[in-house]
């Protein structure tokens, strides 16, 4: 029997079950996905948001501001990368600069910092901001992370601390029991006093199989975007436009390991399997940004991406236990600021949701924090020597555009919660994220995988188990 | 910190012929830094024959063509380290690399050769809409599991893009029992040599669809299936002409781009237009010392203009490690019309080592031209050809007299003849 079983891997899934690990709690993360953190929370802005945006009143507006402030300390914990860059929100003319008071506004009554800069103050900064900007707010404190790279140290804290993994899973029905809930899957069944619903883009699904009226319906937006080589250098900070309705629009933000992204759009989908970028899509990005930038290095483009927001017919997070179904908790609705709100989320969860439904016993054993992998590029010359002289491995680099030894890809799929596809080595110590996009390491990492898997390459994937790489053997 | 006369960053076809040339030129101290588990670089993936034409007077293939400088250079008592990254180079040409056996090191060189090479232009360089699957490849990616892993990557290609490396995929893998479906090319005229189109595609009755492009892929896992549009004239699909081909394999043959990351982070003034430094008569580039060859300078159509060009550099590195720098006026050399680039870009006209063969390509394809290198008004030579291709690199030979003394700088234009 567990206390809890939640559904979906993403950053709100992952967090949670981090914080829930330091009790003595028996739980299970399940996920539909091969890896952890494959769906939103790999195709997003990256922004820790510092939350000056949401209004007044939502769930959003007090949960980003109180995420955000923990996430430095998290990163630090887990080993993950964070930038402070500071965000620019860049006003063209009289009725973008209102907006922007409304934000300055929020940011006094909510404690964020921020500063007041005049156009070309900001362009001695920023000399790509655009000479139609007129006036930037500006909020020191807002900082990227790689959104991916947290959950999956957050799942493997978890996970140490005795939580189980599912990755691989679809759930196929939840059925009412006399202690809680039964989660069924296509692998297994879960017998459980509580469900989260997690689900991301899925959440109306999963929770259509407990609620016979589901009170909110998921209508997914799909984001696209350009990733530029990090031979460009933009932007410092990230630089948005005034918020419309519509979200936060096309921005151009420098990652953590000194891309830049240039987009999203924003657009309604349907079909949620149709997460592909279009031309129409990219175009938009082409065109808005120009709104508030000028010389975009769309030329220095290594890649585009699409991904899928979980926004859905309520316009605020829907964190509630589901009010026909007991013991089923909802946390879904999570678009942006979702990233940055997910610490917050998940103390949300536990004070309010969870408190009085379950026992909260101190793991004795439970370790919050990860042990630091090895990162050769952050490492002293001297380090570097003794770290190769320990393991050879560290001193044989297989992705040149980054500069990612043998040895940091071994260990990142020999570690807890480990890479088991190429995608999933790309996200945990990034060869294939560089300009050449994997077309030299590819075939590198495939058997190195296929080694420290201890299978043929042609049973490596890229990401989902069909996605096999390789055809057959040739001789 | 160890010293070297010359250190060698790269042990494909362009290093090792600069390597074998600087011990020719009495250069002995000097090393060759490869980043492979073995030099030879990209040929040794490439089987198949059509290598050494112009160097041997015979037909190659890649590892064969590759094996006869790994010999030569063997024999001349190079220093080879394999397995190892240069990580960073600095303007006092410091060089810093990493390997399994010594770590970190830095040694000291008094004169670098670049010869980098290049890499693929991937699938998010060039915009295509739709899902990203497993099945799409670089035509040189795809060659590296066929002929140095042993595995095919699939059964049913499309092919976008027709440079060679694509081309000569399309051969290797329908040899395999692949069907490959077709080439398309975004251009109206192929990127690759007539040879490559003849042996490779027309041989096997594989199409190419030239002012084509693919314009939308499918599947979620696996590629399933791929949508393929004409173009108009400014390259934009035509909405209409889609045709849709289920394929399981996409191989990219788009481009390459020389790789310059160590040569730009010392600032290296670089060629727009072939993304490579700009380099002088001597094959030195803006930083002294420092000189750039082979497919990190521009990208060549045959690795016997690679050998060539590589023994070139050598030679200019030998000269200035025993003269020092070249003194006196320096010109430009500039793309006239229907020219896109010329190699070398800068000319010491007052200390000309010798004739100078400049390379250069043509912007689109020419029944005939005439090739007319001027300097300011003045015309030094004139040149009738018949088919300029894009894919195929133009060179012309100026003799160190004619070049002496110039003072305005030096165009190469090609008039458009009937």
């Amino acid at each position: 029997m567990y206390d809890l079983v939640i559904i979906g891997a993403g950053i709100t899934g992952t967090m949670l079950a981090r914080k829930l690990s330091a009790f003595k709690l028996k739980a299970v993360l399940i996920d539909r996905e091969n890896d952890i953190a494959n769906e939103a929370t790999m195709a997003n802005s990256a922004i820790v948001h510092t939350g000056y945006d949401p209004e007044e009143g939502t769930l959003k507006g007090l949960l980003n501001v109180r995420g955000a402030r923990q996430y430095e300390q998290i990163c630090r914990d887990l080993h993950c990368g964070y930038k402070l860059t500071g965000a620019y929100v860049a006003a063209c003319g009289e009725e973008e600069e209102k907006v922007q008071d409304e934000l300055a506004e929020r940011a006094e009554k909510r404690g964020i910092a921020y500063e007041w800069l005049s156009g070309d103050e900001a362009r001695t900064h920023e000399p790509n901001l655009s000479k139609h900007v007129t006036r930037v707010l500006s909020f020191p404190e807002t900082a990227v992370v790689y959104p991916w790279e947290v959950a999956i140290a957050c799942a493997e804290v978890a996970v140490n601390n005795g939580t189980e993994l599912r990755l691989n899973e679809t759930v196929c029905a939840i059925d009412r029991t006399d202690s809680g809930w039964c989660v069924k899957t296509d692998k297994g069944e879960y017998e459980t006093k509580i469900v989260i619903n997690a689900a991301g883009v899925a959440a109306d699904k999963i929770y259509g199989m407990v609620g016979d009226h589901p009170s909110f319906t998921m209508t997914p937006k799909k984001g696209e975007y350009f990733v530029i080589d990090n031979d460009v250098h933009y932007t410092d900070h990230i630089i948005y436009p005034v918020p419309t309705a519509k979200g936060k629009g096309v921005l151009a933000v420098p990652t953590v390991y000194g891309n830049t992204l240039l987009g999203p759009n924003s657009e309604r989908v349907e079909d949620p399997d149709e997460r592909g970028c279009t031309f129409a899509g990219l175009d938009y990005v082409r065109e808005n940004l120009v709104k508030i930038m000028r010389n975009p290095p769309f030329n220095k483009t290594i890649r585009n991406f699409a991904g899928l927001r979980p926004s859905s017919s309520c316009s605020d997070f829907i964190i509630e236990e589901a009010p026909d179904a007991e013991n089923f908790i909802n946390v879904a609705s999570i678009e942006s600021p979702g990233l940055a709100s997910a610490p917050a989320v998940a103390d949300y969860v536990i004070e309010e949701l969870l408190k009085d439904k379950l026992t909260w016993d101190k793991n004795p054993d439970a370790r919050m924090d990860r042990e630091a992998p090895v990162v050769m590029a952050k490492l002293s010359e001297e380090e570097k020597k003794a770290k190769i002289a320990e393991n050879p491995l560290y001193g044989k680099i297989i992705c040149r555009c980054e500069q990612i030894s043998e040895g940091e890809i071994v260990d990142c799929i020999r570690r807890t919660c480990g890479a088991r596809s190429v995608k999933g080595v790309k996200k945990r110590v990034r060869p294939g994220m560089g300009r050449c996009q994997g077309g030299f390491c590819e075939p590198r990492v495939l058997n190195i995988l296929a080694r420290e898997l201890n299978c043929s390459p042609l049973d490596v994937v890229l990401d989902s188990p069909a996605s096999r790489i390789l055809e057959k053997e040739n001789r | 910190m160890k010293h070297y006369d010359a250190v060698v960053i790269g042990g494909g076809s362009a290093g090792l012929s600069a390597a074998v040339t600087l011990k020719k030129q009495g250069i002995e101290n000097i090393i060759v830094l490869e980043k492979d588990g073995e030099t030879g670089g990209i040929l040794q993936q490439c089987i198949h024959n059509g290598f050494g034409l112009q160097t041997f007077k015979e037909q190659l293939s890649g590892p064969a063509y590759a094996e006869r400088f790994i010999d030569q250079a063997a024999e001349a008592g190079v220093e080879v380290l394999t397995d190892t990254m240069v990580t960073h180079i600095g303007a006092d040409k410091t060089i810093e690399y990493v390997n399994s056996t010594e770590g970190y090191a830095k040694i000291q060189a008094d004169a670098i050769i670049l010869a980098v090479g290049c890499y693929e232009r991937s699938r998010g360089a060039v915009e295509i809409p739709g899902e990203r699957p497993t099945g799409i490849y670089t035509a040189g990616q795809a060659q590296r599991y066929l002929n140095i892993d042993g595995y095919l990557v699939g059964k049913k290609v499309f092919i976008l893009g027709s440079g060679d490396i694509g081309l000569i995929m399309a051969r290797r893998m329908t040899l395999e029992g692949a069907k490959v479906y077709g080439v398309a090319e975004l251009m109206p005229y192929s990127n690759g040599l007539p040879r490559n189109i003849k042996q490779c595609l027309e041989d096997f009755g594989i199409p190419l669809y030239l002012s084509h492009t693919v314009t939308h892929i499918y599947g979620h896992d696996r590629l399933e299936r791929i949508e393929v549009s004409a173009v108009d004239e400014k390259r934009k699909p035509v909405p209409g002409t889609e045709m849709y081909f289920d394929v399981d394999t996409l191989l990219l043959s788009v481009g390459l781009i020389p790789e310059n990351h160590l040569a730009d982070e010392i600032g290296v003034v670089m060629n727009p237009r072939t993304r490579g430094p700009v380099v002088d008569e001597n094959y030195m580039t803006s930083v002294e010392g420092i000189f750039a060859c082979g497919n990190g300078l521009h990208v060549h159509d045959l690795v016997d203009f690679v050998t060539m060009e590589a023994a070139r550099a050598a030679e200019g590195a030998a000269r200035w490690l025993k003269n020092g720098s070249s003194a006196g006026r320096v010109i430009r050399t500039e793309a006239g019309s229907n020219v896109s680039y010329i190699v070398p870009g800068l000319l010491h006209t007052d200390a000309m080592p010798g004739n100078v063969e400049f390379f250069f390509r043509v912007t689109r394809p020419l029944d005939a031209g005439e090739i007319i290198v001027r300097s300011g008004e003045k015309v030094l030579r004139t040149l009738k050809k018949k088919k300029l291709m894009p894919s195929e690199m133009e060179r012309v030979l100026l003799t160190k007299q004619q070049l002496t003394g110039l003072e305005d700088n030096l165009t190469i234009e090609v008039k458009e003849t009937e």
